[in-house]
């Protein structure tokens, strides 16, 4: 309960390696951070340390899924999807192999690290891909199922995964993820708020006390960015007439402007993306830096009333 | 009988010409280069089925230096995995011969290339599959001189020697040239050798035409136990081919109608 989504990824791979044989996993170096090292313990015949080697990671990941494998590569998200952009282009999407990129550490959340290792763009050119699906848990039960629903899933996908702990919002005990479909956390009339990963909690609690101020908000879990659930986004902005987005990335290019696509050419709708503005980001406490970048449901309430 | 090498290596130079003349564009000098390593594996070394392409016991090639797609398209198809008659579509819309390899489109291709340096990564990652499966198939993997200019070249040499992969062998197609000039004049690759040998491998080098050489290579190669293997073929640019040999120029144009003509005549010996 209320632990980072790694946490939940390393749990759900560790299983995995028990559960299907031919699931491996790969890192750079980075197992005790990305927490694959739960892997390795179950399974060290099946886990493979590259070596910080991005670029040469995907690429063998990618060799290994052409046999049958299904490979889960992790390393810090601005890592796995920038550093080793290109591999992930030509030997994993373009290839369209089965191959699971999960990047940790990811968003301003990151932390103390700094602005070099906050990826706020991989969303944005994961989601740009062909083949490439891409998946941001809201929480570790959610991170959890997510990952085990991966291994069932053919094709590239990207799951982006926490370093910050944050608020559990699902019961372990009932929670069935649906991969492309958002869930709906609360029903509502006035306004839509779609959140992924750990905004989701803050847009839960946004919901809450605007629904005092006798506000009825619809709020989303989109955890599958893409392919996007574009029949959920469409019905809920027409019953509502106002979407408020917010992702702990930028705003250019991922889940708001996901949503901003589908909109504009099926049902447009007025549009408040809450991301970071086009910024990368700074050292500081994870949580520190979601307060001071506005990822709150202070700024969600705010930007409803300026709608 | 023996494999006449000699025959077949002519007949895939000759597709590779037809094929780059009727596309308009393409490589004609680097599959050239690597026409004579070609023809040793696929017509003799490597374990395959061209009746059942995805075979999982089925030895693989990474065309890593995936600009040499005519090359690769004449092998197959003179093996047999597609007509003969498919060649002079290469590069077309519709063609299932992308203007390099697509392993969706294209029986035989076990790999997608085209951005140089992700070929020997892969190769690695299929090596490793074997292992985990206790499968004895051989990856072989094609790299240009140029090409191990790209920093992955040396990343996946390391994790090669790294995780002992004997059953991944590797060939570069040193012919000197590349787009920008001779090698040392865009940046220097050798000694090539060396630089494998100093990241942990076997390093074998041989003339990358002698068809005899190329075989007993291999051959020597799957001896060899516990480590990867590097075959640096020294070789000719547009090998066959009286005008395109040595010719920087011929790395990316594809010959005209008269350019295809006379370098037809003189690989038919006419």
């Amino acid at each position: 309960m209320n632990s980072a989504t790694r946490e939940a990824y390393a749990q759900a791979i560790a299983e995995l390696s028990a559960e299907n044989p031919n699931i491996v996993a790969l890192d750079a170096d980075l197992a005790a951070a990305t927490k694959s090292g739960a892997f390795k313990k179950a399974c060290p015949e099946r886990f493979f340390d590259m070596g910080i080697a991005e670029a040469d990671m995907v690429g063998t990941a990618a060799g290994l899924a052409t046999c049958g494998k299904i490979p889960f590569a992790s390393s810090f998200s601005v890592f796995v999807t920038g550093r080793a952009f290109e591999q992930v282009r030509q030997s994993v999407a373009y290839s369209d192999l089965n191959v699971k990129l999960v990047g940790s550490h990811a968003g301003p959340s990151c932390g103390e690290d700094g602005g070099t290792h906050q990826a706020v763009e991989d969303i944005a050119i994961m989601r740009s891909l062909p083949n490439m699906s891409v998946v941001v848990p809201a929480d570790d039960v959610e991170a959890y199922a997510a990952t085990k629903n991966a291994a069932e899933q053919l094709g590239p996908m990207y799951i982006r995964v926490a370093r910050l702990a944050s608020p559990t919002i699902h019961d372990a005990e009932t929670y069935e993820f649906h991969f492309g479909k958002g869930e709906v956390l609360r029903e509502g009339t006035d306004v839509t708020i779609i959140a992924c990963g750990m905004m989701v909690p803050r847009a839960i609690d946004a919901g809450e006390r605007l629904a005092a101020e006798g506000v009825s908000a619809e709020v989303i879990n989109m955890h599958t960015i893409k392919p996007l659930d574009e029949e959920l986004v469409v019905a809920s902005a027409k019953k509502t007439g106002k979407v408020i987005t917010i992702e702990e990335a930028s705003y250019v290019g991922g889940l708001g402007t996901a949503v901003c696509e589908v909109l504009s050419e099926k049902c447009p709708t007025k549009v408040t993306r809450i991301g970071l503005p086009d910024i990368f980001g700074m050292s500081g406490a994870g949580g520190e830096l979601l307060d001071i970048y506005g990822l709150t449901a202070d700024h969600i309430i705010e930007a409803y009333h300026e709608m | 009988m023996a494999t006449d090498f000699k025959a077949i290596a002519n007949q895939l130079r000759i597709d590779i010409i037809e094929s780059l003349a009727a596309a308009g564009s393409g490589h004609p000098g680097g599959s050239l280069s690597c026409a004579d390593i070609l023809t040793v594996l696929y017509f003799d070394k490597m374990n395959i089925n061209p009746k059942n392409p995805n075979d999982p016991d089925r030895d693989r090639l990474v065309l890593s230096k995936g600009h040499a797609a005519p090359a690769l398209y004449a092998a197959l198809a003179e093996r047999g995995y597609f007509p003969r008659e498919d060649l002079i579509t290469l590069r077309k819309y519709g063609s299932h011969l992308q203007g390099h390899p697509n392993m969706a489109d294209t029986p035989g291709v076990d790999m997608s290339t085209g951005s140089l340096g992700q070929g020997l990564s892969v190769a690695n990652g299929m090596a490793l599959a074997g292992r985990l499966d206790h499968k004895d198939y051989y990856v072989y993997v094609i790299m240009g001189d140029g090409e191990i200019q790209e920093g992955q070249i040396w990343e996946a040499a390391m994790s090669a020697s790294h995780y002992g992969l004997d059953h991944v062998i590797g060939f570069v197609d040193h012919n000197g040239l590349q787009i920008d000039g001779t090698n040392d004049e865009v940046m220097t690759v050798n000694p090539i050798g060396d630089k494998f040998a100093a990241f942990g491998w076997n390093v074998l080098s041989i003339d990358g035409h002698d068809y005899e050489a190329i075989s007993a290579a291999v051959d020597e190669a799957k001896k060899n136990v516990g480590k990867p293997t590097v075959i640096v073929c020294e070789t000719i640019k547009g090998k066959g081919v009286s005008f395109m040999e040595n010719a920087v120029n011929w790395h990316g144009a594809a010959p005209n109608a008269e350019q295809a003509a006379v370098a037809l005549a003189e690989l038919r010996g006419e």
